[in-house]
């Protein structure tokens, strides 16, 4: 038992990506579908208000709206912020406004990119005009950006709209990746450590006693810091097991193959990891295990019988 | 005739110091300690807790049911009855009244905490909006409290001078707060996005807060002077930002008169207005007074621990009242772009 150091902090790269596939009703979908076909529509609520973009429901009486109307491609600046350092994903790659524009013939406002040369050239009530895409899919971005527009152009009034396309857009992807450094803390970056010298690091409870395995820093039975580090293992008993028949993309192993949960001699609770070097069909409760550690690898691979004798069941049941 | 079934106040506080980063600490090693320090100051163990609630978010931590891994710091063995929320703490101090108020608990323990260094939270909180027509553009949260800057600006309700002075009037406040990221003078800085300079902005930081709640008597055994909470709402507003007057704040308002807070004076107010031009906004939908304490602990701009700061204005303006510093004081804690969601407490202390 050791008392723990300070810790030499762990970071590593974590991306989360999810590429949402969401479906439109018909509302949206007239909408975005109208993007791609270079219109602009909107619904109008029962009092007569005009929504750009357009909602399903009235914010107000919270009835169904469906009644679509064109409105203009030109419209006013109702506020704005100029944006000097753009970030990625957004809209333009150089300094720009971001700016909620009231399309002529609507009541209310659309977020999006100004292209202007610097915030001088930008005032609220300033007149804007829709620049298109070159390429359109039926997405908000279909509007590359507004660009400014002289006080002279023609407004348009709201006119009503079938909403009806051919080839209508009925869902989205929704894109996303957000990339993130992960620390994975005290405890956690002990054992990591372990792991690169082939030992197991457990911590220890002050209050139960109880070794966890892998460490997270508290024990969720008191409530309290595990800060005594513990080095269990290297053998351990399976406790329970299962036999994988799918075998998962990605994954370099033929199956069948058995999946089991392991106490590490001297741990308080089982961790998981693959049987190796037995026929799936001979694993069972008991069975003794060791790690196997392959060349440069920062994790056991897989587990291999040791050969003793099987543990009797009253050793292992409390960590079934 | 009282508002509620139950009294209900709250009667220990305790956040951890809010930091740039914390990575030497996993979120439950971060959490850890302010649940120890609250229980601490009620006597209270974790067993004996009627209800447990938090507030958090995965997407601060990139990894899903991030926090189930933060329970391990209460001590859930034996079995505890416990909730979530995907949100600032203070509606997860909202849960836990209710519970209360329900009867079905006489005390509760109630966390939140935030570690935003692992990723940008500028562009996380991008996630959070309308996915079909506005997280595409992915306008950060900077540039769309700018947007509601600059209405402000153009509206006449202040000037780039005037939200300078806000984030400056906090940071000084901070000074006397030991948990603050930023206190003292900060330089203003540059635009962040304009009208808004750095120093309009919160800071951007890793924290943790816990808040015990307890009913009646049971309040008054653990706490010389609770701070009872007389009245406690929120609401929301549309989630299309082109809908809405972004120079007000109607379910700020709305949230108040069913708390009270337009019952009778409040010395305190303990606002989340992570952005110097969202004060503005709050202090005209709560109607506050010129002498009213706003934010002594240097609010939101002094420390903004995301999915925190809510719940810490309450403990913050619970703690004044507990210090006797405070008679009748009114929390927010707001969620979303703009002040989209807003949450409002009025907290009493009993007078002598």
């Amino acid at each position: 038992m050791t008392a723990a150091s300070p810790p030499e902090i762990l970071r590593a790269p974590l991306v989360v990506e999810f590429p949402f596939t969401r479906s439109l009703g018909p509302v949206q979908s007239a909408f975005l579908t109208g993007l791609r076909e270079g219109v602009v529509l909107g619904v109008t609520t029962a009092d007569g208000k005009v929504m750009v973009p357009p909602v399903e429901y009235d914010p107000v009486t919270a009835e169904e709206i469906r009644d679509l109307v064109e409105v203009g491609t030109t419209g006013t600046v109702t506020t704005w912020a100029w944006n000097g350092s753009p970030r990625p994903n957004q809209p333009l790659a150089t300094p720009f406004a971001w700016v909620l524009v009231r399309l002529d013939g609507a009541d209310t406002a659309l977020l999006h990119a100004l292209d202007a040369p610097g915030p001088e050239a930008v005032t609220t009530g300033m007149r804007v005009r829709v620049r298109w895409a070159a390429e359109r899919t039926g997405a908000i971005t279909d509007i590359a950006c507004f660009e400014p527009a002289g006080d002279g152009e023609p407004g348009t009034q709201a006119a009503p709209h079938s909403g009806e396309f051919a080839d209508a857009v009925t869902g989205i992807v929704a894109e996303a990746r957000l990339d993130y450094s992960y620390s994975p803390g005290r405890a956690q970056t002990a054992y990591i450590a372990g792991l690169s010298e082939q030992k197991t690091i457990g911590e220890r409870c002050p209050s139960c006693h109880k070794v966890y395995v892998p460490p997270r820093g508290a024990c969720p039975t008191c409530g309290v810091a595990t800060t005594d580090r513990v080095e269990v293992g290297p053998a351990g008993t399976v406790t329970t097991y299962c036999i994988v028949n799918i075998k998962a993309k990605n994954l370099d192993i033929e199956v069948p193959y058995v999946y089991a949960h392991i106490a590490l001699d001297g741990a308080g609770l089982a961790l998981h990891g693959r049987i190796g070097g037995i026929p799936y069909d001979q694993v069972r409760m008991g069975l003794r295990v060791e790690p196997v550690w392959t060349e440069g690898g920062r994790f056991p691979d897989h587990y291999r019988p040791t050969g003793e004798p099987d543990a009797d069941y009253d050793v292992y049941k409390e960590l079934i | 005739m009282a508002r509620y079934a139950r009294e209900v106040a709250v009667v220990a506080f305790a956040q951890s110091d809010h930091l740039r980063r914390t990575d030497e600490l996993s979120e439950v090693e971060m959490v850890m300690p302010v649940l120890h320090q609250v229980l601490a100051a009620t006597g209270l163990k974790a067993g004996e807790i009627g209800f447990t609630c938090s507030g958090s978010s995965d997407y601060l931590a990139g990894r899903a049911f991030s926090f189930t891994m933060t329970l391990d710091g209460v001590g859930a063995w034996p079995p505890i009855s416990e909730s979530h929320v995907e949100m600032d703490g203070a509606w997860a101090l909202y849960e836990a009244w209710v519970k209360i108020q329900t009867g079905e608990a006489d005390t509760a323990l109630v966390y939140s905490y935030g570690k935003s260094s692992p990723g940008s939270v500028r562009d996380v909180l991008t996630r959070q909006l309308d996915p079909y027509y506005v997280a595409p553009l992915w306008p950060d949260s900077v540039a769309l409290a700018a947007l509601q800057a600059q209405a402000l600006i153009d509206a006449g309700e202040t000037d780039e001078a005037g939200l300078a002075a806000i984030g400056a009037r906090s940071r000084a406040s901070a000074g006397a707060n030991p948990h603050a990221q930023l206190s003292g003078a900060v330089a203003q800085g540059e635009y962040q996005v304009a009208p808004l300079r750095t120093g309009d902005c919160p800071p951007i930081g890793d924290g943790a807060a816990a808040v015990i709640l307890a009913a009646g008597d049971v309040a008054r055994r653990l706490c010389e002077r609770p701070a009872w909470i007389t009245g406690i709402d929120h609401r929301i507003e549309a989630h299309s930002l082109g809908l809405r007057d972004l120079t007000d704040s109607p379910s700020t308002r709305i949230a108040a008169e069913h708390a009270g807070v337009f019952e009778a004076p409040v010395d305190t107010a303990e606002l989340h207005a992570p952005f110097s031009s969202q004060e503005v906004v709050l202090r005209k939908a709560l109607g506050l007074a010129g002498d009213v304490a706003v934010n002594p602990s240097g609010g939101a701009l002094a420390a903004n621990p995301m999915m925190a700061a809510g719940l810490i204005r309450i403990g913050e303006a619970a703690a004044r009242i507990h210090r006797g510093e405070s008679d009748r004081a009114v929390a927010h804690a707001t969620s979303g772009p703009c002040l989209q969601q807003n949450l409002v407490a009025v907290l009493e202390g009993d007078r002598a």
